[in-house]
C-alpha cells in the first residue's frame, strides 16, 4: 500500500559547499521531513552559472554536462537556491542550444529541477516543519527564484508553520540586492551601494533576521551589513529557519 | 561618433559619490509611476505578448513596410530620406535648412539626434538650435546630455534649474516647480513663433497612412512640428508599424510603462505637410529614416532588441541605473536597453563594460512591454566579447581553470577544502574578512567567512559507518 519514496537528488551548489554546509544539512533534514529518499551524488560540484555568464559557453557546458550525468537516477534535481536550480530549468536549454541531439536530455533533467522550498510545497506537499524560531524575520526573494522559477508564496507558507516565528514584510522584497555572482567582484562599488538600499529595506522592517533562498545574496546582504556595523540583524537561509537553526 | 566609452567604472564612482546626483536619483521613481499605470489592464500580459509580436512582425519585413511607409508618406507630399550613418543625419538636416534659407531651429526631443550630435552640427553651420521639450531645454542651457530617454534632466535638481534659468534668463530666482515652469514657457513660447525649422523624433512611423506618430506631453511637439515653416522629423528604421490598429495596441503598454499615463497628453499623427486650404501646418514634411547601426542587428540573435519602443521602464526598474544616473553610460541610452544597444551601435570593443554591468536581475525584462529579454541580450553580448577575446586575460584563464577543476571532482574538493580552511583562517574570530586584495567585493562590504570544512567533506564523514 505504501507509495515509493520519492527519490531525490540534492544539488547542494559549490557556493554551500564551500561557505555554509550547514545549510545542505538543513535542505536534507527537510527533504527527508518530506519523507523523501535524498541521495547526495558525490562528484558533484558547480552548475556553471559563473562561466555562463561570464560569457564562457563552453566552460558552462562542460560543466553543466558533468551536472546532467549525476543526477540521471534521480526522479527529481533539488537545491537549496533559486539561482542554481533556475540555470539547469530555465538555461540549460538555451546553454545546449547548438546541440539538439542532447535536448531531450536537457528537458528531462530541467523539468524535474526545482529550488527547495517549492519542491516542499508544490512536489513534496509538505505539511509540518521541524524547525522553531522565536521572533520577527523578513523574507528576501531572490531574483532568480522569483523571476525565473517563481518562487514567492512557498518560502513564505513554510516560514507561516514555523512555530513561534512572524513575518514582517520589507517594502521591496523583490528588489536585487546587487549580488549577481561576477557582478560582485567586478563591480563591487555598485554592487555594494544597492545592497545598502536591501539592508534600509529590512532595518526599516525591526525584523530580527532577514531569511532568503540564495546564499550568493546573503553572503552579499551579510557582509553589507556587518560593513555597515549591523552585528544585530541576522542572515538565514530559509532552509535553515526551517529545519532549525540550533540543529546541526 | 563611435569613440568608446571607456571609463564607466571611474564615471559610475564619480556618480556614487555625487551627493546631488544621489538626491535626485533618490526622488526619481517613475518604477511606482508605472506600477499604479498597469494597475487597470488586466489583460497586461496579453497586451505585452499582442505588442511584442506586432515588433516581431514589423521588423521581419522591414524592408516592405519601410517602402510601404515611404510610398504612403510621398504620396501625401512628405519628403522621405534615408540616413545610413549618423553623418547623414546631420548633412540632410543641414541641405534643407541651406536650401530653405532657415536659420532657426526649434526641437522637440530626438534621442536619435543625440546619437548623431545633431546640435553641435547645426550650431556649427551658425544655425541657432532651441530645445523645446522642458528637460531637454535645461539639459540644452547646462550644456549637458540627457541623462535619461524620457526624462532627460532626472539629474537636476530644482535649485540647479533655477541657477539655469538666472543665468540664461536673466531673471530674478524662483525656486517654486510651478512658477519655474511657467517662466520656462514664457521663453519658449517665443522661440516657437520665431522658430523657422522644427525637429522632432518620431515615436512611429505608420506604413499605411505614411503617418509620423508622436506621443508627447508637453505640447511641445505640436508646436514644433506645426508652427514652423520645415518640419523635419528623425527616426530610427526600426520604428515603422504596419497599421494605426498596430500602434493602437502598443500605445496601451507604451505609456503606463514609460510615465503610467493610461495615454499621453498629447497623441500627435503628422501625415504630410499643409495642403491647399488647410490653415496651419508646414509648408514642407520631412522623415529621416535612420540605419546607423540598426538593420545590422536584423537577423541575427540581437534582433529582439529592434522592437524596443522607447518608454524607458527598464532603466526606471534598473538597480544599477538608479544608483550611477544615465550619464555614467557613456553613451546616448543608458540602462538595460542601452547597455545592448551601445555596444551594438558603436562597437562592441567600445563599450566594454556596459553589458557586464548588471546584476542580471531580470526586473528589465518583466516590465518591458515588448518583451525584450534584455538579461539574455546582455548575456549574449558577454559570450561576444568572450568569443573575440576582448575580456581581461586574468579574467579568462581564471575561468578556464575554474571549469577544469569543476570537472575534476577529486581536484575540486582538495582546492575547496584548503579554500574553507584559509578563508576560515583569515577570518579569525569574527568569521569575518574585511580585505580581500584585487576583489571588488570588500569594497563595499565584507565577506562572512567559510566554516571551515566543504559539504562534501562533511556528508562523506557522516555517511561513513
Amino acid at each position: 500500500m505504501s507509495e515509493q519514496k520519492l527519490r531525490v537528488g540534492l544539488f547542494v551548489t559549490c557556493l554551500v559547499d564551500l561557505m555554509r554546509p550547514r545549510i545542505g544539512f538543513s535542505a536534507i533534514k527537510l527533504l527527508e521531513s518530506a519523507d523523501c529518499e535524498v541521495v547526495v551524488p558525490s562528484s558533484q560540484t558547480c552548475c556553471g552559472q559563473p562561466a555562463y555568464n561570464s560569457g564562457d559557453r563552453k566552460s558552462a557546458q562542460a560543466v553543466a554536462r558533468k551536472v546532467i550525468a549525476e543526477f540521471r537516477g534521480c526522479d527529481y534535481l533539488v537545491s537549496p537556491s533559486g539561482s542554481c536550480a533556475g540555470m539547469i530549468r530555465a538555461h540549460y536549454a538555451e546553454l545546449f542550444s547548438e546541440f539538439p541531439e542532447q535536448r531531450a536530455e536537457v528537458d528531462r533533467l530541467a523539468a524535474r529541477t526545482h529550488e527547495l522550498t517549492s519542491f516542499l510545497v508544490d512536489v513534496a506537499g509538505m505539511a509540518a516543519v521541524p524547525g522553531t524560531f522565536n521572533g520577527a524575520v523578513t523574507y528576501h526573494d531572490c531574483c532568480s527564484g522569483l523571476r525565473e522559477l517563481g518562487v514567492k508564496a512557498q518560502p513564505r507558507a513554510l516560514l507561516g508553520r514555523v512555530a513561534g516565528l512572524s513575518l514582517n514584510e520589507m517594502g521591496t522584497p523583490e528588489y536585487c540586492c546587487g549580488f549577481d555572482g561576477t557582478f560582485a567582484v567586478k563591480y563591487g562599488e555598485i554592487s555594494a551601494r544597492i545592497a545598502d538600499r536591501k539592508c534600509d529595506d529590512i532595518a526599516a522592517t525591526g525584523a530580527d533576521a532577514v531569511v532568503l533562498g540564495d546564499l550568493g545574496c546573503m553572503l552579499n546582504i551579510e557582509g553589507r551589513l556587518q560593513r555597515r556595523g549591523d552585528s544585530k540583524t541576522k542572515v538565514y537561509h530559509v532552509a535553515e529557519v526551517l529545519a532549525g537553526i540550533d540543529d546541526d | 561618433m563611435n569613440a568608446p566609452v571607456s571609463g564607466f567604472k571611474a564615471r559610475a564612482h564619480d556618480k556614487l559619490n555625487d551627493a546631488k546626483l544621489q538626491r535626485a536619483m533618490k526622488n526619481f521613481n517613475l518604477a511606482a509611476a508605472r506600477t499604479r499605470g498597469v494597475a487597470d489592464l488586466e489583460n497586461l500580459e496579453d497586451i505585452r505578448t499582442a505588442a511584442a509580436s506586432i515588433r516581431d512582425h514589423s521588423l521581419a519585413r522591414l524592408d516592405l513596410w519601410l517602402e510601404r511607409f515611404e510610398q504612403e508618406a510621398t504620396r501625401r507630399g512628405t519628403q522621405v530620406h534615408w540616413a545610413e550613418t549618423h553623418e547623414d543625419i546631420n548633412r540632410i538636416v543641414i541641405d534643407i535648412a541651406r536650401r530653405t534659407g532657415v536659420r532657426k531651429i526649434i526641437k522637440s526631443k530626438s534621442m536619435v539626434s543625440e546619437e548623431s550630435h545633431l546640435n553641435a552640427a547645426l550650431e556649427a553651420e551658425g544655425l541657432e538650435v532651441v530645445e523645446t521639450d522642458l528637460g531637454e531645454y535645461i539639459v540644452q542651457l547646462a550644456g549637458e546630455t540627457p541623462s535619461h530617454i524620457i526624462a532627460p534632466a532626472i539629474h537636476k535638481s530644482r535649485d540647479d534649474v533655477a541657477d539655469l534659468f538666472v543665468k540664461h534668463h536673466g531673471t530674478p530666482r524662483k525656486t517654486d516647480i510651478g512658477e519655474l515652469t511657467m517662466e520656462a514657457r514664457k521663453f519658449l513660447r517665443e522661440h516657437f513663433m520665431s522658430g523657422e525649422m522644427g525637429i522632432s523624433g518620431g515615436n512611429f512611423l505608420i506604413a499605411e497612412t505614411g503617418s509620423l506618430f508622436l506621443v508627447t506631453n508637453e505640447g511641445n511637439g505640436r508646436m514644433t512640428t506645426t508652427l514652423p515653416r520645415i518640419h523635419v522629423a528623425i527616426t530610427g528604421v526600426e520604428k515603422v508599424v504596419p497599421t494605426l490598429e498596430d500602434v493602437s495596441c502598443i500605445l496601451r503598454v507604451l505609456t503606463r510603462s514609460a510615465t503610467g499615463q493610461s495615454i499621453s497628453n498629447y497623441v500627435t499623427l503628422n501625415t504630410g505637410p499643409k495642403r491647399p486650404g488647410d490653415t496651419d501646418g508646414p509648408e514642407e514634411m520631412h522623415v529621416i529614416i535612420v540605419d546607423a547601426g540598426r538593420t545590422g542587428l536584423l537577423g541575427t540573435d540581437m534582433q529582439e532588441a529592434l522592437r524596443c519602443i522607447r518608454c524607458g521602464a527598464c532603466m526606471n526598474h534598473c538597480p544599477v541605473y538608479q544608483n550611477i544616473g544615465g550619464h555614467a553610460y557613456g553613451w546616448v541610452y543608458p540602462g538595460p536597453i542601452g547597455s545592448v544597444l551601445t555596444p551594438n551601435f558603436i562597437g562592441l570593443e567600445n563599450a566594454i563594460d556596459l553589458p557586464n554591468a548588471a546584476t542580471l536581475c531580470n526586473q528589465c525584462g518583466v516590465v518591458c512591454p515588448v518583451k525584450i529579454p534584455l538579461p539574455e541580450l546582455m548575456r549574449k553580448l558577454r559570450e561576444r566579447q568572450v568569443d573575440r577575446g576582448l575580456r581581461p586575460w586574468q579574467e579568462r584563464v581564471g575561468l578556464r581553470l575554474w571549469a577544469w577543476a569543476a570537472q575534476r571532482p577529486g581536484v575540486y574538493a582538495l582546492l575547496t577544502r584548503l579554500a574553507a580552511r584559509a578563508g576560515k583562517f583569515f577570518g579569525g574570530a569574527g568569521r569575518t574578512i574585511h580585505r580581500l586584495p584585487g576583489n571588488g567585493w570588500t569594497e563595499g562590504r565584507d565577506l562572512p567567512a567559510p566554516a571551515g570544512k566543504t559539504f562534501r567533506e562533511l556528508y562523506a564523514s557522516r555517511k561513513r559507518p
